[in-house]
């Protein structure tokens, strides 16, 4: 009996519900027909039974619960009538699910259902299997459903396929008894049969290794020929969709293709030939041909190398990427995306599509295609990339302007060929989108411009330009504030201007104006203020003549609210009136950061070391304070020489990694190829501050950030063939070179002991090699000392081409005479001896240090020993 | 793999829904409004494809209507498409032009097609015709 013959009861109540023109309205109608349906339930009566769950199904639609409904679908279910059965299994699958304890009852009447003579029983039974099966029920009845899978009868068999899908993906250990099974379903004629089977093949073939095998081994070439039939047969009207017959069997059949080929060379080959058939033919002006293109392309990027037909997929990809849907240009910007790990060069061939995409109103597609960009940067065409990427940040929406910028960042960053565009494309960026860009990009920025020491005047004239217009970007804000903090002297005497530039006008005042503003805007944050306040100070240095003016502002700040203003306030104002004698070299320019350490430590490649590993903390003023200043120039740091070093034969490039850092851009020495020089010639360049040489060496190895080409900027090389920044340097001795020592040897300088003896040291003592020195002041220097290496060979055999180098720190100066021989016999036959003279600059506040590294060749093999000295006498 | 269908109307009240992985009630209401929000509010010109959580969602709409299925990350989003289309074809051939009050008030027949159709989260058949002559067979046996 059909429960809604009489009609009405149904309809009335959905009618009813319908009807009601408030919530609270409709509320009440449910509740009284779940009443109603309660007693009934109660009742016992079974005549209406499938009436009252249709009911319940339908306000369980509505959202109301429904628990009570549950045993009733048990009961259902056991009756014998087919539509009850119906009835109860619709709302067994809707009212349950697999995690629910009542399904546990309802087995045993599924096995029964399973072996019903009524086959439209069994479709039923089959059916809330596959839907709702937990993993205990699918042990209990896979044995049935594997009979069923041979059943005669189509529907059947293709529910049984399907619901054994289930199964294996709930009780995978149970895969090995359908795969029998599922191969025999391949021969089928049937299209639903043959998709379930397929289905049930592709799902086995994931979870089961031998499985796949199995299918690999018997079942290709069958796979391979049902696909080929499909794709040449004539015109099907029942399975036709677009003018293909049955993609949908198509798309299975590839999917299982692709399982079956990935990681196997053989299956691979195999299937060339249709892949290829599929690719070509297959027309692509509806969604369903592109459906199947798609699959065919999945699998041909998935299978093993076959370059032509992987060719054929990335032009069916650059076809999508220009098709006018934009389903079809996300679909293809994603597979993109996974083609570009095996033929970059391909997709660089639609570099200018994705760029397009890039512009899309879409956001998936503008995401997705950025991504891609991101990928495709390479060196050549990095500049025409950036310059699209920031023309469109310009434009673009807030949301996406983060993710732009952070990718633009990157790209940058990562490839940038010279420092000037580097600073022009980031002071883009920060103008555009300043407030998204994230602290490190604008640290490793500021890292840049310090080491760029020729572009400093064109780099804070331009962001004092930027910064008047785009006052509102914060990060913007805080480079050009301390840009001007450092180099304001350069900003207001127009120094170091470039070709392109135009010659600005600023006087002092406009400097500070710009700071001033910086502080008392509302809407700059505490670093900023912070940063503007260091800047003022150093600013206060620089132009003496409104010293007075930059007093009062520091003056003001001792009122502010932020406890960290008040205190720097309180302090650079008692700096700024009572120590004048010191201000201007504690605020000397900031020593360069070496980029290749701090590329490395920012990278986090680097074990923990003795220095501190801080990124240059900028808004601290220099020198000043606690030694974040130390990982700067830790000339004699231990670590720093095995990452710099590159591995050259020549010990020359080792020495100059230690000491060659504060020499403009000399410092990443990375396939530095230099002319081996004797060894103490070169090591009489590197010290003597002030000669051209050590910059010739220089400029072989000059690298920018990561890519060495020095013809894209003349200027940075010439700049240090002159005379790297003498002021510079021996200014930076006084302030640089304060804390670093003392961060370096364990007890701070001792009061000089001004004995006349001064006894010898063992230098350096290792099993093979001792090394002692001996001192002796010549009259009337009492900076220099004359110092004796005596070298002793401590091993049975003789050592060859010995040479001895050292380095010391930059207050001193160190002249090497000629070894007496190189060549040191066994101990006790002879030594080596060469002098050596130290001029101390800083005699009487700190001690000698010497690092040094000694070579020779032993047995025919080279061998390389270093060492420092700490232990030399005080006063020398 | 198909996660779960759902029929909704642009007010968001649900005409099917069919899971075929296991949730609360509560989390099926929360999912319910989630994805009735994100696709209300799309452009027509915008792909039909969402990220949802860690799956995606396919959707399509049909007069006052959102058929969205979800599936996994890794399945083909086009064929998905087709067979959404598949479906209304389907019902709209039963139903002879198909409306919303059709299938609120027939939402049973409406389940019965979809379990002809999809099975375990796949496809059990792609021929419209055997669907419907199998939906006639089972009609007479009520």
């Amino acid at each position: 009996m059909n429960p809604f013959s009489s009609g009405t009861r149904l309809r009335d109540m959905i009618r009813a519900i319908r009807a009601c023109k408030t919530a609270a309205e409709e509320r009440a109608v449910v509740r009284k027909e779940c009443a109603d349906i309660r007693a009934l339930i109660n009742e016992d009566d079974p005549h209406d039974r499938h009436r009252n769950l249709a009911k319940l199904m339908f306000i369980h639609m509505l959202g109301y619960p429904t628990h009570f409904g549950q045993m009733e679908c048990l009961k259902l279910i056991a009756s014998p009538g087919f539509p009850e059965k119906r009835i109860g299994y619709l709302g067994l699958m809707l009212l349950l699910d697999e995690r629910q304890e009542v399904l546990m009852l309802v087995t045993n009447s599924l096995k029964q259902d399973l072996n019903h003579s009524n086959q439209y029983v069994v479709g039923l039974a089959l059916c809330a299997l596959g839907n709702i099966c937990s993993a205990e029920m699918a042990r209990d009845l896979a044995p049935e459903v594997e009979r069923l899978i041979q059943f005669r009868d189509p529907n059947i068999r293709k529910k049984a396929a399907l619901c054994s899908t289930r199964i294996v993906r709930k009780v995978p250990d149970l895969a090995e008894n359908f795969v029998n099974a599922a191969a025999s379903l391949l021969k089928e004629k049937h299209h639903g049969v043959l998709i379930t089977g397929v289905q049930l093949c592709y799902e086995l073939c994931l979870i089961n290794d031998e499985a796949l095998e199995y299918f690999r081994k018997k079942c290709t070439e069958g796979v391979i020929k049902t696909l080929r039939d499909i794709t040449n047969s004539a015109y099907q009207p029942e399975y036709d969709v677009a003018g293909i017959t049955d993609p949908f069997l198509h798309i299975r059949l590839l999917r299982l293709l692709r399982v079956i080929g990935q990681g196997d060379a053989d299956a691979s080959d195999l299937m060339t030939d249709i892949l290829a058939q599929v690719a070509t033919k297959t027309e692509s002006n509806k969604n369903a041909g592109n459906a199947v293109l798609y699959e065919c392309v999945e699998t041909i990027m998935a299978i093993e190398d076959t370059s032509s037909l992987r060719v054929l997929a990335i032009n069916i990809l650059g076809r999508f990427l220009s098709n006018r849907d934009n389903n079809i240009r996300y679909v293809a910007l994603n597979m993109l995306m996974k083609a570009i790990t095996f033929d970059d060069q391909a997709v660089q061939r639609h570099r200018v599509t994705v760029l397009e995409c890039v512009k899309d109103p879409d956001a998936s597609i503008r995401k997705r295609a950025l991504e891609l960009v991101t990928l495709l940067v390479n060196e050549n065409n990095v500049t025409q990339l950036t310059k699209e990427l920031i023309d469109y940040l310009e434009i673009s929406d807030e949301d996406f302007k983060e993710d732009l910028s952070a990718k633009i960042c990157f790209i940058v960053e990562k490839f940038s060929p010279e420092k000037l565009w580097y600073i022009d494309q980031m002071l883009k960026v920060l103008c555009e989108a300043g407030k998204f860009v994230k602290d490190d990009v604008w640290h490793a920025l500021i890292v840049v411009i310090s080491n760029a020491s020729e572009l400093h005047g064109y780099t804070v004239r331009a962001l004092y330009r930027a910064v008047l217009t785009y006052s509102e970007q914060e990060t913007l804000v805080r480079v050009a504030v301390w840009c001007i903090g450092e180099y304001g002297d350069l900003l207001v005497n127009n120094v170091g201007m470039i070709g392109s530039e135009d010659p600005i006008t600023v006087t002092e005042s406009d400097a500070v104006d710009v700071i001033e503003d910086a502080i008392t805007r509302h809407n700059s944050d505490s670093t900023t203020k912070a940063m503007a306040l260091v800047a003022l100070l150093k600013l206060s240095s620089r132009f003496p003549s409104i010293s007075e003016r930059i007093k009062d502002i520091i003056v003001k700040q001792k009122g502010s609210l932020l406890l960290e203003m008040q205190q720097r306030a309180i302090e650079y104002n008692s700096i700024v009136d009572r120590h004048k004698n010191i201000r201007s070299s504690l605020v000397e320019r900031m020593p360069v950061l070496d980029e290749a350490t701090f590329n490395v430590r920012r990278a986090g490649s680097f074990p923990a070391s003795a220095s501190t590993v801080a990124k240059p903390s900028v808004s601290l003023p220099n020198g000043f304070e606690k030694p974040a200043v130390a990982p700067l120039l830790d000339l004699l740091d231990l670590d720093s020489d095995d990452i710099l070093a590159a591995p050259s034969s020549s010990g020359a490039d080792y020495l100059q990694d230690l000491l060659g850092v504060d020499l403009g851009s000399s410092s990443s020495q990375f396939g530095a190829t230099q002319a081996p020089k004797a060894g103490t010639d070169l090591l009489l360049d590197i010290l003597s501050i002030g000669t051209p040489s050590p910059a010739q060496n220089s400029i072989s190895s000059i690298d920018l950030l990561s890519t060495a080409d020095v013809n894209s900027n003349p200027s940075n090389a010439l700049d240090t063939l002159s005379s790297p920044v003498p002021p510079h340097t021996a200014t930076t001795a006084s302030t640089g070179m304060f804390d670093l020592l003392d961060g370096l040897s364990p007890s701070p300088s001792k009061e000089a002991t001004n004995g006349p003896a001064y006894p010898s040291i063992v230098a350096y003592e290792s099993s093979s090699l001792k090394i002692e020195f001996t001192f002796s002041k010549p009259p009337g220097n009492p900076q220099t000392t004359n110092v004796q290496a005596t070298f002793i060979n401590l091993s049975p055999n003789t050592f060859t081409d010995f040479i001895f180098q050292a380095a010391v720190p930059k207050f001193l100066q160190l002249h090497l005479d000629p070894a007496s021989s190189n060549t040191l016999p066994v101990s006790g036959n002879g030594a080596i001896t060469q002098n050596l003279s130290v001029t101390n600059s800083q005699h009487g506040k700190k001690s000698l240090v010497m690092r040094m590294r000694i070579g020779y060749k032993l047995n025919g093999k080279d061998v390389l020993e270093e060492g420092q000295v700490s232990n030399f006498p005080c006063g020398l | 793999m198909i996660r779960f269908i759902l029929l909704q109307n642009r007010q968001g009240k649900t005409r099917l829904a069919k899971y075929y992985v296991p949730l609360e009630e509560s989390e099926k209401h929360k999912v319910e409004y989630e994805v009735h929000r994100l696709v209300v509010n799309r452009d027509a010109k915008f792909t039909n494809f969402v990220e949802f959580r860690t799956h995606k969602v396919i959707y399509r709409r049909y007069a006052g209507l959102f058929f969205s299925v979800c599936v996994d990350i890794t399945d083909n989003e086009l064929a998905y498409l087709e067979s959404i289309h598949l479906f209304v074809e389907i019902l709209d051939h039963f139903f002879s032009n198909v409306c919303e009050l059709d299938l609120v008030f027939n939402f049973h027949k409406v389940y019965l097609i979809l379990d002809e159709f999809i099975l375990a989260g796949e496809l059990q058949e792609t021929s419209k015709r055997a669907i419907i002559e199998r939906m006639s067979e089972l009609e007479k046996l009520e």
